[in-house]
Formats: C-alpha cells, sequence, structure tokens
C-alpha cells in the first residue's frame, strides 16, 4: 500500500477497528464496509451510538449507505476529485489544525525550484518522459538545509549530477521500488530547508494550495455529479469533527485500490487526515479494509514480485548487484528504515543459513534481479506469448477473479504446465473443458497442451498457521483437525516440493541450483504428518546470537550473527512464545487489548500515537488522550506501545550528521520517514507524481474536466490483442460500470458458489441500474441484459432500484451500472463472470487496474457461441477499436493521452 | 424401560396429574426435549480459529466430535469481533464440510479431454520436475548485459487466503529457485 | 391457568412449569440491521436446515422470500422512496431516517430517483405469549418451554399442519419430502446450557439482541426514547405490548416504518380467541392421543 507507505511510512491501516468506536465522524469512501466486512462495521454501529456522524461516499447506495446519516452519491473513479474538493475546502478556509500541521508535516518543507505543478503544465508534474511514461522525481525534492553537513554536501553534488544528466536507471526503479515503502518511508536526501511559518510560495503548504484551488464545490459537482450542498454537507461534518477535541477516521477498501490512480486515492486521504490532525490520534486515522483473511499478511511476508519480507525490495539488476548497492538507497537515513542493512542481512541469514557469511555477502548474489515489472498481469501476457510456461495457483482462481477474464483463460492455454491447489474444482482448473473460449470456439479442448495438476488443499482448520489481519494483527489458528484424503496444506506443498528438487538436484555442481542446494530448508513434520508451522513462525521472528528467538528488530545485526525471515514481524515468537496465539478474553482488558493475538510493529494498536500529544508532549485534549510525555519517568507513557523512541524526549534535537533512529527529533512521529514527518507532498516514492491529480479512468464516457491531460500519465499499459480499450466518450460505450462484491459471496465464489447456505441467499448474477436507464433502454427488473464492453459480453438479470442514482455532471447525464463479480461456470450456483469485461490498465505504483470502465447494456440474453465472438466484434468496429487480428501491433487505442 | 417410567413419560398422564391441564407447556414435552443439549456440549475438543473469508479476523470457536466438525461459531473473547460472524463465517462448517470438495488428486494430461486419477506422491515428483526442467529451459544469468541470475518461465499467483508460514516458505523457495513472476490477490 | 387470550403476565407458569427461568426472547432492533443474513445462515448452520433453493427472485436482496419449514430467521429489503421535498436535506440524524443522497437537488426528478431509504428486519417467530399453533396442536408436539419459548418437537409432529394456518405471522410451515412443521426454536437446545441462540451470537451489529424478556423490553424502551429523540418519529415497537391480539411477542421488533411494510401484520390476534369453547379439553386431549398412532402413521413422510 505504497499510498499509506509513501505518506507516513508503513503501508498498513494506521489504527484498529475498535478504535473506530472513538470517532466522532467516520467517511467511509472506497469501500461498502457494512457488506464487506459486516463484523468490523460493528465498531462503526457503535460510534454511531454514541453520536458520529458517519458518511457513505459510494456510487451506489448500498447496505452501508442504509446505515450511514448522509449517503453522497459519485461517479466511480472520481474520488480524487471529491477529496481534493475537501483539501481547497480546508485550505482555502484555514481549517487545518495548523499545529497538528505544522510540527507534524511536511507543510513547512521547500521544494526544489525546478519543480513544475500540473497546474502549470496541464496536468504534467516535472520530470515527466512521454517516451516510457515514468517520471523522473529529481525535480520533486526538498531544498536542501542551510547548514549542510558533510554527507549532505556529497548528496547535494549528486542531485546536481543527476539534474543534468538526468537519471535513466533511477527512474526505471522508481516504480517498482514504490511498494518498497510499506515498512520504511521513501529515503529523502536530507529533512531539508523547512518555512515554519509556511508562507514561502514553495514550501508544500503553498504548493498544496495552488494546486487543489481549482477543485472546488462546483468543479466537484462536474467531475463527481456530487451538488454543492451535499459536498458542503460533507466538508462541514469533517472538518468540525476534527482537531484538538474531536476525530474523524476514514474507511477504505478496493474502491479506492483497484484504479489506475488507486494509491493516489489513498494519498488524497492521506493529506486530508494530515491536515485535519487526524493520524496517530484515537478515533481518527485511516482505516484501510483489506478482503482476505491474510491479504496484509500476504504483502507483508510479501507474495509478490518486488519485495522480500518486511518490504525489503528485490534487488533491481540496474543498481543492485552487491549487498551495498542493495541497502545503499536507505542505509543511514535518518528513521528506523535507515538500520535496513541488519533487516537485510539477517533475511539473508534465514534464507541460506550457514551459507551465507559476510565474505559472500550473504549469498546477496542468490537473489535473482529485477529489470522491470513482473507482475501478475504482465506475466499472463507472457505465458499467451509463449514466455512463460509453468504456473502455480494457490488458493486463486484468476479465470474468474482477475480482471479480462478472457486473457486469463487464454494465459492458461498456453502453459507447458499448471498446478492448481483448492478445496473446490473451480474455474482456473476447468478452462479447457468448458470455459467460455471452448464455447465461442476460440480454443479447442484437444488443441489445449497444458498439464494439469489438481492438488486439494487443506481448509483453514485442518492447519495451523497464523493470518494477518486488516490491522496488522497476527491471529493463531489452532489444527482441529487432519486434512482428508490427499488434502494436504501450502506448507506440507511447498516443504515437500523444495524437498523433492533439492534431492532431484543434490550433488550438482552447476551454480545456478547452488541457491537451492545451500537453502536452508529443514523443516520436520509433526503428529499429523504437516510440517511444524510454529516453527516456521519461529524463523519468521528471527534468533540469535545463538538460537535464541528475538524479542524486537532493535536486536538485529548485521554481521551475520542473527537471522530473522520477516524483520517488521520480530517479536512475535519473543521469549520463545508464540505471541500470536494469545487469546486473553477483552472483557478482561481494555479497549487496546495488547494481549490478543500480535500486532506489527511492536504490538502497536494505533500507528505514529506519539501524534496524539502535542509537541510537548502534553495530549492535546483530554478527550483524545492517548500517548503523553512523563517528565518524571522520563519516558511516553499511555494504553499502547509507543510508536516512538521511548525514552526519547519531546523537545530532543538530534546531533547534526544522527543516523538511523538516533536523528529521530522530539517531534518527528513518524519514526520510519527519513524526515519524521507526514507527507502531504511526496518528493520521493510514488511513481506517478509528488500530488494526487484528477484523471479520468482509462475508460470514461467524460473529458477531464481539469486538465487537457486525460489518464493518468504514468499508468501502466498493457498491449495484448485481448485487452482492447473503449475510447473515450464513445457513443458506443455510453455508461460506466462498476464492480464489487456482495455480502454472501467471497471475490471469485471458490469459497462461496459452492456452498448451499451461500448460494441461495444471491443464487444469480445481475446488474444494478437506475430507472432513467433502464427506461432508456427497455430494461426490464427481473428480466435478463447483456453488457458489453471491448472485451467481452456477459448475460446477468436485471434489478432496476431507486438503489441507483443517475448522476448530472454539469450539463450531462451519466448512468451507471452496478456488477457483482462474484460468478463463473461451476458451483451451485453459475453465470458469467463480470471480470471478463474488464479492462487491463494499471496504477504505475502497485500494478492494480482500474474496476471501472464503460459498457453498452442492451435488454436479453447475450449472443451463444461463436455469435458472441461477432457481436463483441461489431461493437469494437463501430467504436473504431482496431481489430484483434494483429496480436503484436498496438491494440489499445490510444486518441488521447 | 420400566413401564413405570414410560407411564411416567406419557404426556396425557402428566397433564393430568400437572397444573399444565391443556397440555401445551410441560406435561407436552417430550423425552427429547427434556433430555435435549446443544451438539457443542458433547465435543471432544473446541480448537481456537480464525475466519478465513475476509480480513476482519473474527476469532471462531471449532467443535469436533469423533474427528468430525460440529460446530463452528464465532469466539465471544475475541475484542475485534466479539464473538459474531457474517453470513460467510457463519457457514464456515458447511465451508470445510462441502460434499462438493475435492479431495483426491485430479490429472489432465496434455491435450487430455477428462480428468484422471493420480496418487500424491507421483503427481508431486512429476511437479518438481516440471520445476526442474522449465527453470532449466527459461533460465536467464543476464539480461542486457546486467547479471540477473533467475528464470521468467515459472509464475505462481496466490496467498491471501493462505497462512504468513506459508507465504513466507513459498517466497523462500521461489526465490531460491530464481523465480521472480510471484504475485498474490493484493494486487488483484 | 390455561389461559388462550388477553394480558397473561407468566405463560411459562401458566404452561405447568412451577420452577421455571426466566421468559426468554429476541428483541429485533431493525435500525441497526445491515442485512447481512448472518442470522440466516448462522441458524441454519446449527439447526441444520436445508437450503430454500436456488431463485434470484427481484425482491431487492432478498431471495430466501419469507419464513418457512426451511429459513426460520429471514431477512426482508424494502425499498422505499424519500420524498425529498419533505425531508430536511441537512439531516444527519438516524440509520436510514434522512434522505440518502439528493440533499434537495431540484433535478432529482429528472434522474428517475429520489432518495431511497433501504430498510431491512430480521424477522423470526414470534413465540407469542399466546400461541395458536400449540394451541391448535392435536399431537401435543407444540408447546411451551420452560423459557416460555415456542417449540416443535419433531419427534411428536406428524404433520397434520393445522398450526400452519392457526399462525397469525404466516411463520410456522411444513417441510415438503418430510411432511412435519418447523420453525424457530429459539435453539432450544443452547438455551439450556445458557447459550445465546445461534442468530443472536452471530448478529455482527446487536440488531438481533437475545435475553431475558423483561429486560429486553426495558431496552427497547429507552432505544425507542433515545431515536424518538433524535427525531426518528417513525420509529415505533411491535410485538411489545402484553395488551396487544397475541398478548405480546417473545420476539419483538423496533421498526422505522409501518409493519405492513416490512411484510408483518399491522394488527395480528391469535387465531384461537374466538373459539367460544375450550375444545381441547382433557376428554378431547385423550381422544387426540388415541388417534395419535394413526396420524402418526399417515403424516409421516407426506408431501
Amino acid at each position: 500500500m505504497p499510498g499509506l507507505g509513501a505518506s507516513f511510512g508503513r503501508g498498513g491501516a494506521t489504527t484498529y477497528l475498535q478504535d473506530l468506536s472513538n470517532a466522532d465522524c467516520i467517511l467511509i469512501q472506497g469501500s461498502n464496509m457494512a457488506e464487506a466486512h459486516p463484523v468490523g462495521f460493528q465498531w462503526v454501529v457503535e460510534a454511531q451510538r454514541r453520536g458520529a456522524t458517519v458518511i457513505h461516499v459510494d456510487p451506489r447506495f448500498t447496505r452501508t449507505s442504509a446505515l450511514a446519516d448522509l449517503h453522497v452519491p459519485i461517479r466511480a473513479g472520481t474520488d480524487i476529485a471529491f477529496l481534493g474538493g475537501l483539501i481547497n475546502h480546508v485550505l482555502s478556509n484555514d481549517l487545518d489544525f495548523r499545529e497538528y500541521v505544522a510540527a507534524y508535516t511536511n507543510a513547512a518543507n521547500v521544494i526544489s525550484p525546478h519543480f513544475q505543478d500540473t497546474e502549470d503544465l496541464d496536468g504534467l508534474f516535472s520530470g515527466f518522459d512521454p517516451d516510457t511514461g515514468h517520471y523522473d522525481p529529481v525535480s520533486w525534492h526538498y531544498e536542501p538545509p542551510e547548514n549542510p553537513t558533510e554527507d549532505e554536501k556529497a548528496r547535494m553534488k549528486e542531485m546536481e549530477e543527476d539534474e543534468s544528466e538526468g537519471s535513466k536507471d533511477k527512474q526505471s526503479h522508481q516504480a517498482a521500488h514504490s511498494e518498497a515503502h510499506g515498512s520504511g518511508g521513501a529515503p529523502v536526501s536530507w529533512k531539508g530547508l523547512r518555512d515554519e511559518t509556511l508562507q514561502h510560495p514553495n514550501c508544500v503548504y503553498q504548493i498544496l494550495k495552488r494546486h487543489y484551488r481549482r477543485y472546488t464545490p462546483e468543479m466537484v459537482e462536474r467531475v463527481c455529479g456530487i451538488t454543492p450542498q451535499q459536498f458542503l454537507q460533507v466538508a462541514e461534518a469533517l472538518t468540525s469533527n476534527s482537531g484538538r477535541e474531536r476525530t474523524s477516521a476514514i474507511c477504505y477498501a478496493v474502491g479506492w485500490t483497484h484504479h489506475s490512480v488507486g494509491a493516489q486515492m489513498i494519498r488524497t486521504a492521506a493529506i486530508l487526515q494530515s491536515l485535519l490532525g487526524n493520524i496517530g490520534r484515537p478515533g481518527g486515522g485511516i482505516m484501510a479494509l483489506r478482503g482476505h483473511a491474510s491479504i496484509q499478511g500476504s504483502t507483508d511476508i510479501p507474495t509478490l514480485f518486488n519485495i522480500l519480507p518486511g518490504y525489503i525490495p528485490m534487488p533491481h539488476a540496474d543498481q543492485h548487484q552487491s549487498l551495498d548497492e542493495w541497502v545503499g538507497d536507505d542505509e543511514g537515513k535518518a528513521g528506523f528504515w535507515g538500520n535496513i542493512r541488519p533487516y537485510a542481512v539477517s533475511l539473508l541469514k534465514s534464507y541460506w543459513g550457514d551459507a551465507a557469511t559476510p565474505e559472500n555477502d550473504f549469498c546477496f548474489d542468490y537473489l535473482p534481479r529485477l529489470t522491470g515489472d513482473h507482475s501478475s498481469y504482465t506475466t499472463v501476457k507472457a505465458m499467451i506469448e509463449g514466455r512463460c510456461k509453468g504456473y502455480f495457483l494457490v488458493g486463486e482462481n484468476p479465470a474468474v477473479g482477475s480482471a479480462n477474464g478472457k486473457m486469463q483463460r487464454l494465459g492458461l492455454a498456453n502453459l507447458d504446465w499448471l498446478v492448481v491447489r483448492d478445496m473446490q474444482m473451480i474455474e482456473s482448473a476447468t478452462f479447457w473443458q468448458d470455459g467460455p473460449e471452448i464455447e465461442t470456439g476460440e480454443l479447442a479442448t484437444d488443441d489445449i497442451g497444458t498439464e494439469i495438476f489438481f492438488l486439494p488443499a487443506a481448509s483453514h482448520i485442518e492447519k495451523a498457521g497464523s493470518f494477518t489481519q486488516t490491522q496488522r494483527m497476527l491471529q493463531w489458528r489452532d489444527q482441529a483437525l487432519r486434512p482428508p484424503a490427499d488434502c494436504r496444506s501450502e506448507l506440507w506443498f511447498y516443504v515437500e516440493l523444495g524437498n523433492r528438487i533439492r534431492a532431484k538436484l543434490a550433488g550438482s555442481d552447476d551454480e545456478r541450483d547452488r541457491p537451492l542446494l545451500d537453502l536452508a530448508w529443514d523443516y520436520p513434520y509433526d503428529d499429523s504428518a504437516e510440517p511444524d508451522s510454529e516453527q516456521v513462525l519461529r524463523e519468521i521472528n528471527g534468533t540469535g546470537p545463538g538460537d535464541k528467538a528475538l524479542s524486537a528488530y532493535t536486536e538485529l545485526k548485521a554481521d551475520g550473527s542473527t537471522a530473522c525471515g520477516c524483520w517488521i514481524y520480530c517479536g512475535v515468537y519473543a521469549d520463545e512464545v508464540n505471541q500470536a496465539r494469545r487469546r486473553t478474553p477483552h472483557w478482561e482488558q481494555d479497549q487496546v487489548a495488547a494481549e490478543w493475538g500480535w500486532v506489527w510493529p511492536a504490538n502497536r494498536r494505533i500507528l505514529y500515537n506519539r501524534a496524539s500529544a502535542d509537541p510537548e508532549g502534553k495530549p492535546w485534549s483530554e478527550r483524545k488522550r492517548y500517548l503523553w510525555w512523563d517528565p518524571d519517568e522520563g519516558k511516553w507513557t499511555g494504553p499502547d506501545v509507543p510508536d516512538f523512541v521511548p525514552d526519547r524526549e519531546p523537545g530532543h534535537v538530534p546531533e547534526s550528521g544522527a543516523k538511523g533512529p538516533d536523528a529521530i527529533g522530539g517531534s518527528d512521529p513518524f519514526v520510519m520517514q527519513t524526515d519524521g514527518k507526514a507527507w502531504l507532498f511526496a518528493p520521493l516514492g510514488v511513481a506517478d507524481g509528488p500530488l494526487p491529480t484528477h484523471y479520468e479512468p482509462p475508460e470514461s464516457p467524460v473529458s477531464n474536466a481539469l486538465y487537457a491531460q486525460q489518464k493518468n500519465p504514468g499508468r501502466r499499459i498493457l498491449e495484448q490483442a485481448a485487452n482492447p480499450i473503449n475510447p473515450t466518450g464513445s457513443e458506443v460505450f455510453p455508461f460506466v460500470f462498476t464492480s464489487y462484491r456482495l455480502t454472501e459471496h467471497h471475490t471469485a465464489g471458490g469459497m462461496s458458489r459452492t456452498l448451499p447456505y451461500l448460494s441461495e441467499l444471491q443464487p444469480e448474477p445481475f446488474c444494478e441500474v437506475s430507472p432513467r436507464l433502464a427506461r432508456e433502454r427497455g430494461l426490464e427488473h427481473g428480466g435478463w441484459a447483456t453488457v458489453v464492453t471491448a472485451r467481452s459480453a456477459i448475460e446477468v438479470r436485471v434489478l432496476v432500484s431507486d438503489r441507483i442514482r443517475s448522476l448530472r455532471l454539469g450539463d450531462r447525464w451519466v448512468e451507471q451500472v452496478g456488477l457483482p463479480y462474484h460468478w463463473g461456470g461451476n458451483g451451485l450456483t453459475t453465470g458469467d463472470s463480470q471480470n471478463d469485461l474488464v479492462n487491463i490498465q494499471m496504477d504505475p505504483n502497485v500494478y492494480i487496474q482500474d474496476k471501472v470502465g464503460t459498457c453498452d447494456i442492451r435488454p436479453g440474453r447475450r449472443p451463444r457461441g461463436p455469435a458472441l465472438t461477432s457481436y463483441v466484434e461489431e461493437y469494437r468496429r463501430r467504436a473504431g477499436i482496431a481489430a484483434q487480428e494483429a496480436p503484436d501491433t498496438e491494440a489499445t487505442s490510444e486518441e488521447e493521452n | 424401560m420400566a413401564l413405570t417410567s414410560r407411564i411416567g413419560d406419557w404426556s396425557l398422564l402428566r397433564q393430568l396429574r400437572g397444573r399444565d391441564s391443556l397440555g401445551r407447556g410441560e406435561a407436552a414435552r417430550s423425552e427429547r426435549s427434556r433430555t435435549l443439549r446443544p451438539r457443542t456440549v458433547g465435543a471432544d475438543r473446541v480448537v481456537d480459529s480464525i475466519c478465513p473469508y475476509c480480513a476482519v479476523g473474527c476469532a471462531q470457536k471449532v467443535y469436533v466430535k469423533d474427528e468430525r466438525v460440529v460446530q463452528i461459531e464465532g469466539s465471544p473473547a475475541s475484542p475485534i469481533s466479539r464473538g459474531r460472524l457474517c453470513p460467510k463465517g457463519s457457514a464456515s462448517k458447511q465451508l470445510v464440510t462441502s460434499p462438493t470438495r475435492v479431495t483426491r488428486v485430479r490429472y489432465r494430461r496434455p491435450h487430455g479431454s477428462e480428468w484422471e486419477d493420480l496418487d500424491l506422491d507421483t503427481a508431486m515428483d512429476m511437479i518438481a520436475d516440471r520445476v526442474i526442467r522449465t527453470r532449466r529451459e527459461f533460465w536467464e544469468w543476464e539480461s542486457e548485459g546486467r547479471r540477473t541470475r533467475r528464470t521468467l518461465g515459472i509464475a505462481s499467483l496466490g496467498g491471501a487466503t493462505l497462512d504468513n508460514e506459508e507465504n513466507y516458505l513459498m517466497k523462500k523457495l521461489y526465490t531460491a529457485m530464481g523465480a521472480i513472476s510471484i504475485e498474490n490477490q493484493a494486487r488483484i | 391457568m390455561g389461559r388462550l387470550w388477553g394480558r397473561l403476565d407468566d405463560p411459562t407458569s401458566d404452561a405447568g412449569y412451577d420452577q421455571h427461568p426466566p421468559r426468554m426472547g429476541f428483541f429485533t432492533d431493525t435500525s441497526v440491521c445491515i442485512g447481512c443474513k448472518a442470522c440466516e445462515v448462522a441458524c441454519k448452520e446449527w439447526n441444520e436446515i436445508p437450503d430454500d433453493g436456488y431463485v434470484l427472485t427481484g425482491m431487492s436482496y432478498d431471495n430466501t422470500q419469507e419464513l418457512g419449514a426451511d429459513t426460520w430467521r429471514h431477512v426482508a429489503f424494502v425499498e422505499k422512496p424519500v420524498d425529498v421535498s419533505v425531508s430536511s436535506p441537512v439531516d444527519l440524524g438516524m440509520p436510514g431516517s434522512g434522505p440518502p443522497g439528493t440533499g434537495g437537488d431540484p433535478a432529482s426528478d429528472e434522474s428517475g430517483s429520489d432518495g431511497v431509504r433501504w430498510l431491512m428486519s430480521s424477522d423470526v417467530c414470534k413465540h407469542c405469549t399466546h400461541a395458536a399453533c400449540l394451541d391448535v396442536c392435536p399431537t401435543g408436539s407444540l408447546f411451551r418451554t420452560e423459557y416460555g419459548t415456542v417449540v416443535v418437537q419433531t419427534d411428536i409432529c406428524n404433520g397434520c399442519g393445522y398450526c400452519v394456518p392457526a399462525c397469525p405471522y404466516g411463520v410456522i410451515d411444513l417441510r415438503e419430502d418430510d411432511g412435519r412443521a418447523f420453525k424457530c426454536t429459539l435453539c432450544y437446545d443452547r438455551l439450556k446450557e445458557g447459550q445465546t441462540p445461534a442468530c443472536a451470537q452471530a448478529c455482527p451489529t446487536e440488531s438481533i439482541q437475545f435475553g431475558e424478556l423483561d429486560e429486553l423490553r426495558e431496552r427497547a424502551d429507552r432505544r425507542l426514547e433515545e431515536l424518538h429523540g433524535k427525531g426518528v418519529d417513525a420509529a415505533r415497537l411491535y410485538g411489545r405490548d402484553p395488551e396487544d391480539g397475541v398478548g405480546g411477542d417473545g420476539a419483538f421488533f423496533l421498526l422505522l416504518d409501518e409493519p405492513e411494510v416490512y411484510g408483518l401484520p399491522p394488527d395480528p390476534v391469535v387465531t384461537t380467541r374466538d373459539i367460544g369453547s375450550i375444545w381441547r379439553s382433557v376428554g378431547a386431549a385423550a381422544a387426540t392421543v388415541a388417534a395419535l398412532g394413526i396420524a402418526a402413521c399417515a403424516g409421516r413422510g407426506r408431501r
């Protein structure tokens, strides 16, 4: 989550669910919390009972809206315009929490005179390279301090060279690197020049003001379809419930992350919350609501291409050919991330054990290197093009759950081998039998050479292990039963696969096999014939010197005497106890409930909680008291673990040239950031600009009302024949569609469409349309409709509802079609997959596509068989989209930027 | 059963004897109703778990009797969920006991038109062979003169409902293989 | 003793229990219902109820349609237009009470959609003080438990079906391919161990509250007062009044609109109220028992 990572230093929810009950106002946007996180929503209801105002901003009136005090319908994908409007409202009416902003954010920092804003360049920032679509962030930097140290002088020199010669190498790494700020901010060169009066024309505060000044209520109406009255209601509720005495929280989910500007949507919320003084305080914060049991865990301990455990970046071939080069970008910078070397060395020790020595750079060279984007969608393209031949699907069903289902299935059909591990026979395992392309004749079973191994998986109760939930909490599950028949845990599968590969390669003198043969891979099986998962958790926690379990990441060493599989999880096995297994009932604890599970980092519930006190260390108000400085004891105290150096005085000024944690000042609450501040302006770390800017989704019915630049200039385009894009403003595809979940189902449906009790509750795919659209297109409630994009056409049942509102954008109407995405061909209830409609153009920070697009909708069922292909082809022809027959030429229609 | 107790069971008799003259309450209560207990009481063990669906992380209690799950419900002790579950979490027992759950290895040979049986041990061996083969075939020491030490021939997608321990070993093994196209639901 | 209608403060004693626990019940506060249907699923998981078929009804998000033999908790979804002109656009009052969206957009009528409310309510057997289903049951299958709840004893039910038309709420029903009558038991088995019924335990927002009926009534009165204080004038209690046609419900509700809007009868009356004499006298009961053997054989497996 680089949106949060780049803003605050860690890519995780800044608060915990129970704390929502302390909020005075909750803005839920980009999330349908009551439907997607019903049990978490109890804390919103709790807040409401205590008098909080709950606002839901969403394209549809959902079950969340039904309980909210105010629902504001918005055109899907325009959240930055709305939030930018709120920022403008705050700044132009002096409604920011000025003491907080001045002390704890980078509002005072002066930015390079070379910086040019989107206001200057009509939608682009300085540093954009139109050939590559990448930004060079060198002109976004903080002005150097008045009295630079020797170190800083050296960096100034480097920067001057960069500016004159360009820094191509750095740019190429920039995008892949931005996700590495999950637990460590981007490394700026210095804390930089500040103007505490916030008057300097090039200070962040003034830049921010200029950047958003055209985001007026009238502009919000024109872009989002939100009336000025509605806008002001939200603005009033948020600002009157923020400040010393009151706090407001923001909750979001994939309604923000699934956009080509997803990271920037979250950044906009981060800026707003920082201006209102709502970060690090009870009842405040940004609650990232994640959709899967361990989706936070699977980024902390990633199965992601560009990071290693603890958000340590994967080395990049351009810059990282040694350990020194690898850690050099971040090492020694102020804050805890400046200690990256011990974290990285300890990871290498846990990977390669005794083979990792100081002499061989701790086996650094065993790490494969990146050269660019190796993300999921790019890999699918490689499959279609025959460059990737073996695929493991582990609890994933991309044939239904990933964007552009056809591309997914074409990729699966072109593999040598595919391993599918699941509990049910999912569509990604049966595409060769009965997939949509078999029906249309685009694929034939006999022609598909993919060898498929379906291995049945153990369920969550048949294995012991930990999930990390949405507020960074690890919770341990004990094993209740042995898995049946051939069912096994993933732990078993990978231990076994590793054992077999290593046995088959034993004795090899091939250098490329060394990383496998030298791997520390000794995982004993427990009584149930499964590997002992607690031992793996202990390895993740870290040990040493000797074999002692470590208690905190501050104990990690760079000399190879400690090993640690994920430095941010260090402490989860402190004192040789599985802390994630703690189960002290809540009625025996306070609300923070520190004795239930274990939260990274260091069991802290509210991050950056130093900011809950004023610069002198006193609570901003009694009502919002959380952490404060106890001068008698000489330490920070409160109900939570301080997210700060425990004994650092509020007024502490670091010595000149101090490094790492020593460089954190007494009023620098954002301890992972090199400057200790919340970033209103991101001088580094966000691939598509230092400030969030409204761009239209890749497919939009309208032109960008704010700039000539129509779409995110930094977005990643996936050129592939099966991924054509609807032109902007196309009369052939006049409507907006947006996709979402229902309470009764789970993502691609493998865990819900297969169960009678859930299937009966929502038995068929449907669309939701407004009465106006129904009239316009002759759609009948309960009848069938065909929804078409340049990718495909699907049929769904129609629900006509007042809950879907026609939006007026200035002088025109926009209609939105709602489409839940849970269905496919298998299971107890079946239907067309909504994801077959979705295009792939990606956010450059996280390579996530836009869940919003344009479409046509017509009454009746879709054509069957080959007629479907020609039906969609006809739509493409009418829309002027290039023919599909040329896979290697540009199939995307980039008629505008 | 003795005759007297059987007569004592007979509701009419109880109705005549007792205060429930209309036979609508105590007198009507059957033996089963009188001895009824929740099936969780007879569980052999109660195991602490966490719901596998969304990321709220609701605590569950899994009741096991005779090596079968008899009930999964919310654990009131959790400070996050306080014993509550959504419809998906409430359907957890059905999830793990589903009759359509696949419990045996299925194999589809290249160009095949049917699933075939395959034993797990053979399947694991075949997969290990294929990893080794594809890794060799698509090995890349360098790209445009830069050392890369990797393979782009093998990819993986999955992880968001897996345990941290599983994700950890996945990334560790894949990294040692040199496979870098390793992704999960967090990106989808 | 043995009253069939009118105010009755202790139906449990009335049903012959000397020593009995307090009357237990549900208070369903629909103002915080999020329509998640956890209650439906938790009920089915605990009581091992079959699915109710896979039919998209088009009735908003309600696809189980009504209470029946295979649905003992049922969440109703009511989409109701709000007349924007009569609602204050800045009302930030209570859940579902304000105009969602428009804030008085003058063009909203053009859009074909004014503001909308989405009412959700989890319905359940009312466990009436005077339960007609119980009164007409000839086999003694339906009975009042020591908790004051009304339960079908499936080991006795012969599927005669008298109870079905007797229920003023249309709750109880016969299960196809089984023939016997089924409905909510208020988790009779769980109550015996002091456990909360499955639906109330699962309910994420405490819309379904379980407890001693007297205490629930007080709680409901306080909640109603609170809502009225916030200007939610439409809030009302349903089934709370011990003087109503069924002597008050063991499972009662806080509604945000007329009962009919939720598909509830506005003024339910126990259907046995007008029976002139107590037909099921001791003699009648004896006759019933005599018929029981025949009925049991004939009844099982019917339908």
